[in-house]
């Protein structure tokens, strides 16, 4: 993967960045004016893929062969025909929210909630109907959306066929069997948002964003609208770190490739008042599996600062060190050095929804 | 024969033609326009095949009504335009 290289995905189109000499400069844009909701950066060479959210027309999809030189348009998930009196929400698709590739399957997180596949790079998808058929979905509910939805997939990087989903507000599922079968493994998340007698149930917990540690693959850690969350044992169990300075509420997170104490958080207010705390900007970090938080200030705005970092719009290169974060009001910052040091890269792009680097 | 007529805004996206169809009713006419650019079924229409919430219909100048089975019908000159609604932004 390339260090140099981001992609911006905007309300008004998607942004490619290169970095030279320690600066992120605009290389090019694509998909001007319209929204671009998620971005899957180039796989085994030059193939990657745009997800469009179109104001009148509705999602769509974009393939580009040559690094986002040239696009083209492919298959849109689509939801089966709905039975007549089916509970929860439409079938109907309203947003691409993540899109990952492992061991040759894409795979697409959608508002309401459906997880889609690919085997030819989004010429076609099925929908999981093992997931999406699950009793459990019925409770599920929108978090931020009107409609519940996939915000993370997190493909097992040595087990092909297994993978985890986050889910606003459906809790965590994961699959051993190449999602043929699913389990809730959200034990010791908590919902404060819940009656008190329900806040333990796994099925409505509400993970803003989760992230697997690639290089030890059974350390996952996860902002949840009411805290920060680990795991060390794949899932099987997750205990809440109350540590965090400023704020533990926020949505994005990153996690260091190969370092398994290593994970960013940037925090903000409350689910009440999603602005930065005394309007500063700040990076929770912690070393040392959330044991103990340094908080990074140093380049971003300190004063009258209300810039929201959304789920995906926290970005960290495979070199470990290179950070990239994005805000809703068009902030773009960049650190070389872990988050002891940024600097803005421009206070003018559109609202960012999410940041890739690769 | 009745005409339809797709906004020019959908021609960044996807080819729009004009269909000149003996349908009898906007679901018979959208389906003439599909058979010649399946693509842009999906921007008229939702997974469900409903109209598309911020998509408009006028069937000679007056808004269709049925925007699920699209069972409007058409006389045998009517123009329908397809349009983008302005509450889609």
């Amino acid at each position: 993967m390339d260090n140099d290289r981001a992609w911006v995905a905007t309300r008004k189109g998607l942004f490619e960045l290169r970095r030279s000499t320690g600066d992120w400069r605009i290389e090019r844009v694509s998909f001007l004016g319209e929204p671009v909701s998620m971005l899957l950066p180039p796989q085994h060479g030059e193939r990657m893929l745009a997800a469009l959210n179109l104001g009148h027309f509705g999602v769509k999809l974009h393939a580009s062969d040559d690094a986002g030189a040239h696009w083209h348009e492919v298959a849109t998930p689509a939801y089966p025909p709905q039975p007549e009196g089916a509970a929860g929400p439409a079938w109907t698709l309203q947003q691409l929210w993540s899109l990952e590739a492992a061991h040759g399957t894409v795979w697409a997180g959608t508002l309401p909630g459906g997880l889609f596949r690919s085997a030819d790079f989004g010429q076609s998808w099925q929908l999981v109907d093992a997931l999406w058929n699950r009793a459990e979905r019925a409770e599920w509910f929108g978090g931020g959306y009107d409609v519940p939805g996939i915000h993370s997939i997190c493909p097992h990087p040595q087990r092909p066929g297994e993978l985890l989903v986050g889910i606003s507000c459906g809790g965590v599922w994961v699959s051993e069997d190449d999602a043929a079968g699913w389990r809730l493994q959200a034990d010791g998340m908590r919902a404060a948002y819940m009656p008190p007698e329900q806040a333990d149930r796994p099925n409505t917990q509400d993970p803003h964003r989760i992230e697997r540690c690639a290089g030890a693959p059974e350390v996952l850690w996860c902002q949840h609208h009411n805290g920060i969350w680990h795991s060390i044992d794949n899932a099987r169990s997750w205990q809440e770190l109350r540590g965090a300075p400023v704020s533990s509420f926020g949505f994005a997170l990153a996690v260091h490739p190969h370092e398994p104490g290593s994970a960013w958080f940037v925090p903000a207010k409350a689910d009440e008042c999603r602005v930065p705390v005394d309007g500063a900007l700040v990076v929770n970090r912690t070393r040392d599996g959330g044991r103990s938080f340094e908080t990074l200030r140093h380049g971003l705005p300190q004063a009258h600062c209300y810039d929201l970092v959304y789920r995906h719009g926290l970005a960290l290169a495979p070199d470990g060190r290179t950070l990239l974060m994005g805000s809703t009001t068009g902030g773009l910052w960049s650190s070389g050095d872990g988050g002891d040091h940024w600097q803005a890269e421009s206070l003018h792009l559109p609202p960012i929804y999410a940041l890739r680097i690769g | 024969m009745a005409t339809v007529a797709f906004t020019p805004q959908l021609q960044r996206f996807t080819p729009t033609p004009q269909v000149d169809t003996s349908a009898a009713t906007l679901r018979g006419a959208l389906e003439a326009a599909f058979a010649l650019n399946p693509r842009l079924r999906g921007y008229v229409l939702n997974d469900q095949g409903h109209l598309r919430p911020n998509v408009v219909v006028f069937i000679d100048g007056r808004r269709s009504r049925d925007r699920v089975a699209l069972a409007d019908p058409l006389g045998a000159h009517s123009r329908v335009h397809v349009l983008q609604a302005l509450s889609g932004g």
